[in-house]
């Protein structure tokens, strides 16, 4: 054990705690930049889906045209 | 439904976090070697033991599609493996962090767990650019799941090994979790518990997400498909790493052979 | 294509089969025994494999003598290079070992056939092991005149159950590894890749053993732990392919 201390003095506070404090951000930043990229691909997939509802109405009312020009030509 | 529960899961993820990093830094003694140093401790080697745990159940995951062939059991296992890779990111990050302030190196060899999360993160770094490299679906899944099977079996060997090769080095000072006094241990069960709920609320919030996309896209190929007026026309396959997110037979037909030829070695599959 | 010069392996089964007529089916080892005939006949043929993987083994010496600026090497580091040198050698040989298969449509034949899946993993795996002996009757005594500084002799007993359990695993681990990437795109890449990191529990196993054997003065024997090591996970490794290969054969 005293090997051990001899080996591995604790650094003092000041010194340690700049290490800790970077595995902490390591993680938080990690953890923030996941959420970030979730929200960029959200943000894609909800421009996506309005792009297809777009769609749905374009060939909703292209249907409708169609029907109303029938009805007018018979 | 890969969203129900996920509300539950977020929270129970803060709340265990916001006790973890208390009781880390109000709570737990300052230990006599390492001093403030070893704090890291609490983060490191609860991301270390989930990480393993999440490459294992990628593994059985990938068992469960071997034998029934669902494909909703590669897409689990698809995203466990590809979050633990992350978290084993995460592991030798904060360890060479751990190492860096312990021994001056910011990379030790002496230290079995950090050199096991080396080869191990290099066979996992494959996964992906193995998916990739596969075109048909059905067949990627298959070859994903052979070798998530494979390399869930590796993983504790590897570790076995490689502390069999280091044992008579130096003694392990920075992994021991044995012996801990009983505040230390609470600490530690308390930020594996919150590690590993962190683990499960990223995974579903990918299961999620990724479901919702690709539901997105079939309903694409479905409006483009009646659009043309004929099954099967219109709309372009993208090679993807990703496994299929829905069972089969939602997604719609498949345009004839009209794979997006992407070129060079595999880069992160468009999803 | 005459039935002579047919090299698929569905017809070196029923060769096989037609010259010792069975009941039904055929056997597993009837299965293995043809197909293994068939793999080394054609690597006689072609030399594809075997030649290649000694050439490199030797310029490998070479390479290290110039790298490390040495004339002679011994224990630990003598150990390291006579692995790595085998091991990347190796992967020379799990790259050829299913492209053949792969491109020509074997693994169609093969699958049309009646036989126990499971034989072409045992076939490709003892090909494979044959190679493996042949480089290693060639780059073994290579090593020692070029680079080993103490004499091999005594340390032969050793060093030969070493390769042959380490020589096991590689082939194992080949097989499987070489069955996967066949059908990928980048298949030249990522058997190498898929394999280095699974190799390295039998480097650990190999080279730990080896290191005392290749001291001058007192030639230690290799330790026990490390063989049984090697047997272990040669063993679990061999359970593992044998329930995964047929995923793969599929299709």
């Amino acid at each position: 054990m005293s090997a051990l201390l001899a080996e591995t003095p604790a650094l003092p506070l000041h010194e340690a705690g700049k290490y800790v404090a970077a595995a902490y951000i390591v993680l938080l930043a990690m953890i923030l930049v996941y959420v970030a990229i979730m929200a960029i691909r959200m943000s894609r997939t909800e421009r996506e889906l309005g792009e297809l509802l777009a769609e749905l109405d374009r060939e909703e009312g292209a249907q409708a045209a169609r029907t109303g020009e029938q009805g007018a030509g018979s | 439904m890969y969203g129900k529960g996920l509300r539950a899961l977020s929270i129970s993820t803060v709340v265990a976090m916001t006790a973890a990093l208390t009781l880390v830094f109000f709570y737990a003694p300052l230990e006599a070697e390492q001093g403030f140093l070893q704090k890291i401790f609490y983060v490191h080697v609860p991301l270390a033991i989930v990480s393993l745990c999440g490459f294992v159940l990628g593994g059985l995951l990938a068992i469960a599609h071997l034998r029934t062939r669902d494909p909703r059991w590669d897409f689990r296992s698809y995203v466990a493996i590809h979050m633990s890779l992350i978290f084993g990111l995460a592991t030798l990050i904060t360890g060479s962090i751990w190492a860096k302030g312990s021994w001056g190196h910011w990379w030790v060899w002496d230290e079995p767990t950090l050199v096991s999360f080396l080869i191990v993160f290099l066979l996992y770094a494959t996964y992906q650019p193995l998916r990739f490299a596969i075109e048909d679906p059905e067949r990627q899944a298959r070859y994903a799941s052979v070798f998530a099977v494979t390399a869930g079996a590796f993983v504790p060997l590897n570790f076995i090994a490689v502390r069999m090769s280091t044992a008579f080095l130096h003694p392990r000072v920075l992994g021991s979790t044995s012996n801990l006094p009983g505040p230390m241990a609470l600490t530690f069960l308390i930020s594996l518990i919150a590690i590993a709920l962190l683990y499960a609320t990223l995974c579903k919030y990918e299961l999620t997400a990724k479901h919702t996309r690709a539901q997105v896209r079939a309903l694409r190929r479905r409006l483009a498909g009646e659009e043309s007026g004929r099954a099967g026309e219109g709309g372009r396959t993208s090679r993807s790493a990703a496994p299929s997110a829905l069972p089969a037979g939602s997604v719609g037909p498949r345009p004839a052979g009209q794979a997006a030829r992407t070129a060079g070695y595999p880069i992160k599959g468009h999803t | 294509m005459s039935a002579a010069t047919d090299t698929s392996p569905a017809s070196a089964v029923a060769r096989d089969a037609g010259a010792h007529p069975r009941r039904e089916g055929t056997g597993l080892w009837t299965t293995v025994r043809a197909l293994l005939r068939k793999e080394l006949l054609v690597e006689l043929r072609t030399l594809e494999s075997v030649p290649g993987m000694s050439l490199f083994a030797l310029s490998t010496f070479v390479v290290f003598h110039f790298a490390l600026n040495r004339g002679s090497v011994e224990g630990d580091l003598a150990a390291g290079i006579l692995w790595v040198t085998l091991l990347f050698a190796a992967i020379l040989g799990v790259n050829r070992l299913f492209v053949a298969d792969a491109e020509q449509g074997g693994f169609d034949g093969f699958l049309l056939a009646p036989v126990d899946r499971s034989a072409m993993l045992f076939a490709k795996a003892l090909t494979l092991l044959a190679y493996l002996v042949v480089l290693e009757l060639i780059a073994v005594p290579a090593f020692s005149i070029l680079l080993l500084g103490p004499p091999i002799g005594p340390a032969l007993g050793g060093l030969v159950a070493t390769l042959a359990l380490a020589d096991i695993g590689v082939a194992v681990i080949g097989t499987l590894v070489g069955a996967l990437a066949v059908q990928t795109r980048a298949r030249d890449l990522l058997g190498p890749l898929l394999a280095l990191p699974l190799f390295v529990p039998i480097v650990i196993g190999a080279a730990r053993a080896t290191e005392p054997l290749l001291v001058g003065a007192h030639t230690g024997t290799p330790g026990a732990r490390w063989l049984a090591t090697l047997g272990v996970y040669d063993l679990l490794f061999g359970l593992i392919a044998y329930a995964l290969f047929d995923f793969l054969l599929e299709d």
